[in-house]
């Protein structure tokens, strides 16, 4: 189980232009982190950093004792811009797919399934449902498999205020837990989190 | 091992459905083998001649269908970020998309390819050896083109410039499985080019994911 | 300059010497070609082919530098994606069009040299097919080059490829070999080959020089204009950010 996130002076640069220099962060088990910044400051590159998908210039980022490379396989979940889901697919194939991906098993999907109301939704095809439920299926794989540290980029933009109000009560049942978060986010984070603005 | 499994079965199923799957490329196949006879005259001495051939290079060139959504649609709906966090490497991944785009286009492309070369006045008794070859061609050209799917991967016009990357790749197992037929087909020792074949398509198994994986890496940093 | 390129993967060091050392490479281009251009034509005609020989000074060099400029593309990218050096993606990425360059004149001067000799512009003869297959190589690297449109992926993605095609170019041109020696009788070249004369040998190997002094210094001179090129970008991007 992963304990904590270190990152230390991080620098990451975007095609030759530099985007933040000197970036510390530390997170333990059950803690937030909201990133904040205007458009083009590096949120969505710092989460992109910390799943491993790019590389920083310098600086280090550490998962407590845990391999890096380990952690990134087995320890975190990342829901992006994009939500991963192929729209010729059913939503109940996609949702099988990943928890098993993800390490997780059909009972916790199961559980998943309820607690984002999506089962009606289960034998659509994803090319039928809207941004706001094809975001709650992606949800879904957060619940379905559990991972301890959550890297979410923008997740609140497609829901309506009810789901604010329920995915916040999810990300606190994750941080009782034992879990982390580290979220990329304009509007207020529903949870208490420490903020940390980029700022070039 | 489950995991791959079922990643497999995914693959598979999505290069199944992806853009007609093995219909269009059935399609495009026999399309092209009636072409030839229209084009070069339907002299039964001519059309023997080049039918192993022909039914050989259009295999090659109908791999190239649907190539390019192999990754690509991944890529655009983030589903490549997620493949990345998980137990298995991302080599194997690879491996595992183009064995799937292989068994949903490849292996039906092989049925069809012995049936093609019968139809064009080949020779029936080359129809095994064209089956068999064609199985593993298919194999090699899945893999190796894998690599210009991934290269061109963001790219403007990706879809023509994978088959520019792919089509130099192919010369080797087009050489190889062309001469083991030409071979065959006027009675002389064809194996070796059959085994070189085999070695090509072991090759591009074994060394092809390594550059699909590294060039994955960089489209999505 | 591929010995030593701990020493030149400084910008400012490599500028600094390749100021001096193009127009260098330059001159002595020139130099060489003129001098085995002179010997060559001045050279007797040759017993079997007549005139016509003297396409050779052009081709044969120039089929030469197709392969060695590839070379040296295959180890500038490989220098690129190790040390993700900006400097050796600068010279793979120049080097790419001028092999691509001489790899055109490889096979148009082929295949001029073929209409006498052979009687047709062009026969399957294994080298014209593997220079053919290393010309479409060059293609595809420049395509994908041009097709990308952030540098830092393209660099890293060319770079990928460029090893790709160091490795398969060797299997293509044995397969080649191989598929030439099945198909037997159309090997045009006399077996075993005439023994060159001096006559003949020095200027080609004056020619030979002449194109890798040639290859030196427009290497270098597009080296320079792709830095001066990239410090430009990276000037105007301040200025929007400004």
């Amino acid at each position: 189980m992963m304990s904590a996130l270190e990152i230390k002076e991080l620098a990451i640069s975007r095609g030759g232009r530099p985007l933040f220099q000197g970036l510390n962060l530390n997170l333990s088990a059950g803690q937030a982190c909201a990133l904040t910044g205007r458009n083009g400051s590096g949120k969505t590159s710092l989460l992109r950093a910390i799943a491993g998908l790019l590389s920083a210039d310098t600086g280090e980022i550490g998962f407590g004792e845990q391999d890096p490379d380990q952690a990134r396989r087995t320890e975190i979940h990342l829901v992006g811009h994009a939500d991963g889901l192929k729209s010729g697919q059913t939503a109940r194939d996609e949702l099988a797919f990943w928890t098993r991906w993800s390490g997780g098993n059909l009972s916790s999907l199961d559980s998943a399934i309820d607690r984002l109301d999506i089962r009606r939704l289960l034998d659509l095809e994803v090319r039928r449902l809207s941004a706001g439920q094809k975001r709650r299926l992606a949800l879904a794989r957060l619940l379905a498999a559990p991972r301890t540290l959550w890297l979410l980029d923008e997740p609140l933009s497609p829901l309506d205020s009810v789901w604010r109000t329920r995915f916040g009560e999810m990300m606190s049942d994750h941080l009782g837990s034992g879990g982390m978060i580290v979220a990329a986010i304009h509007d207020p984070l529903p949870i208490p989190a420490q903020v940390l603005e980029i700022n070039p | 091992m489950s995991l791959a499994w079922e990643l497999l079965k995914r693959e598979t199923a999505l290069s199944w459905g992806r853009g007609g799957g093995p219909l269009v490329s059935a399609g495009f196949y026999l399309g092209v083998a009636t072409l030839l006879p229209l084009a070069a005259g339907p002299e039964p001495a001519r059309l023997a001649a080049v039918a192993p051939g022909v039914a050989w290079m259009t295999l090659a060139l109908a791999t190239l269908l649907g190539l390019d959504r192999l990754f690509e649609r991944d890529y655009e709906d983030g589903a490549l970020d997620l493949l990345t966090l998980s137990p298995l490497p991302l080599e194997f991944v690879c491996a595992l998309k183009c064995l799937g785009q292989w068994l949903a286009t490849g292996l039906p492309l092989a049925l069809a390819a012995p049936i093609t070369e019968i139809a064009l006045g080949g020779s029936p008794t080359l129809a095994p050896l064209v089956l068999v070859s064609a199985l593993v061609g298919g194999l090699a050209f899945a893999f190796a083109s894998g690599i210009g799917a991934a290269l061109s991967l963001g790219a403007r016009r990706g879809g023509l410039l994978t088959a520019v990357i792919v089509l130099p790749l192919f010369t080797p197992p087009v050489i190889f499985g062309g001469g083991a037929l030409d071979a065959f087909a006027s009675g002389l020792p064809w194996s070796a080019g059959f085994v070189l074949l085999c070695a090509y398509a072991a090759a591009a198994i074994a060394l092809g994911p390594l550059a699909m994986a590294a060039a994955c890496r960089n489209a999505l940093s | 300059m591929i010995s030593a390129p701990a020493f030149l993967s400084n910008p400012e060091r490599f500028m600094a010497f390749s100021r001096w050392a193009a127009p260098l490479f330059g001159g002595l281009a020139v130099l060489l070609a003129i001098t085995g251009l002179w010997l060559g034509f001045t050279a007797p005609e040759d017993y079997q082919q007549g005139d016509t020989v003297r396409i050779m000074f052009i081709h044969v060099p120039a089929a030469w530098l197709s392969m060695f400029a590839y070379f040296c593309l295959g180890i500038a990218s490989f220098l690129s994606l190790v040390f993700r050096h900006a400097l050796a993606d600068a010279a793979a990425k120049s080097a790419a069009p001028l092999g691509a360059g001489f790899t055109a004149l490889a096979l148009v001067t082929g295949s001029l040299w073929g209409r006498p000799m052979w009687g047709t512009w062009w026969v399957w003869d294994a080298r014209l097919t593997s220079v053919l297959v290393l010309f479409l190589f060059y293609l595809a690297y420049m395509a994908l080059r041009s097709a990308l449109d952030d540098e830092t992926k393209a660099a890293r993605a060319c770079a990928i490829l460029a090893l790709v095609g160091l490795v398969n170019l060797p299997v293509v041109h044995w397969s080649v070999n191989w598929w030439n020696s099945l198909h037997q009788g159309v090997t045009v070249f006399a077996k075993g080959g005439p023994k060159m004369a001096p006559v003949f040998l020095v200027p080609l190997l004056l020619m030979v020089l002449a194109y890798m002094a040639a290859f030196g210094a427009l290497w270098l001179v597009r080296i320079r204009g792709e830095v001066w090129r990239r410090r430009a970008d990276a000037a105007l991007s301040r200025l929007a950010r400004t």
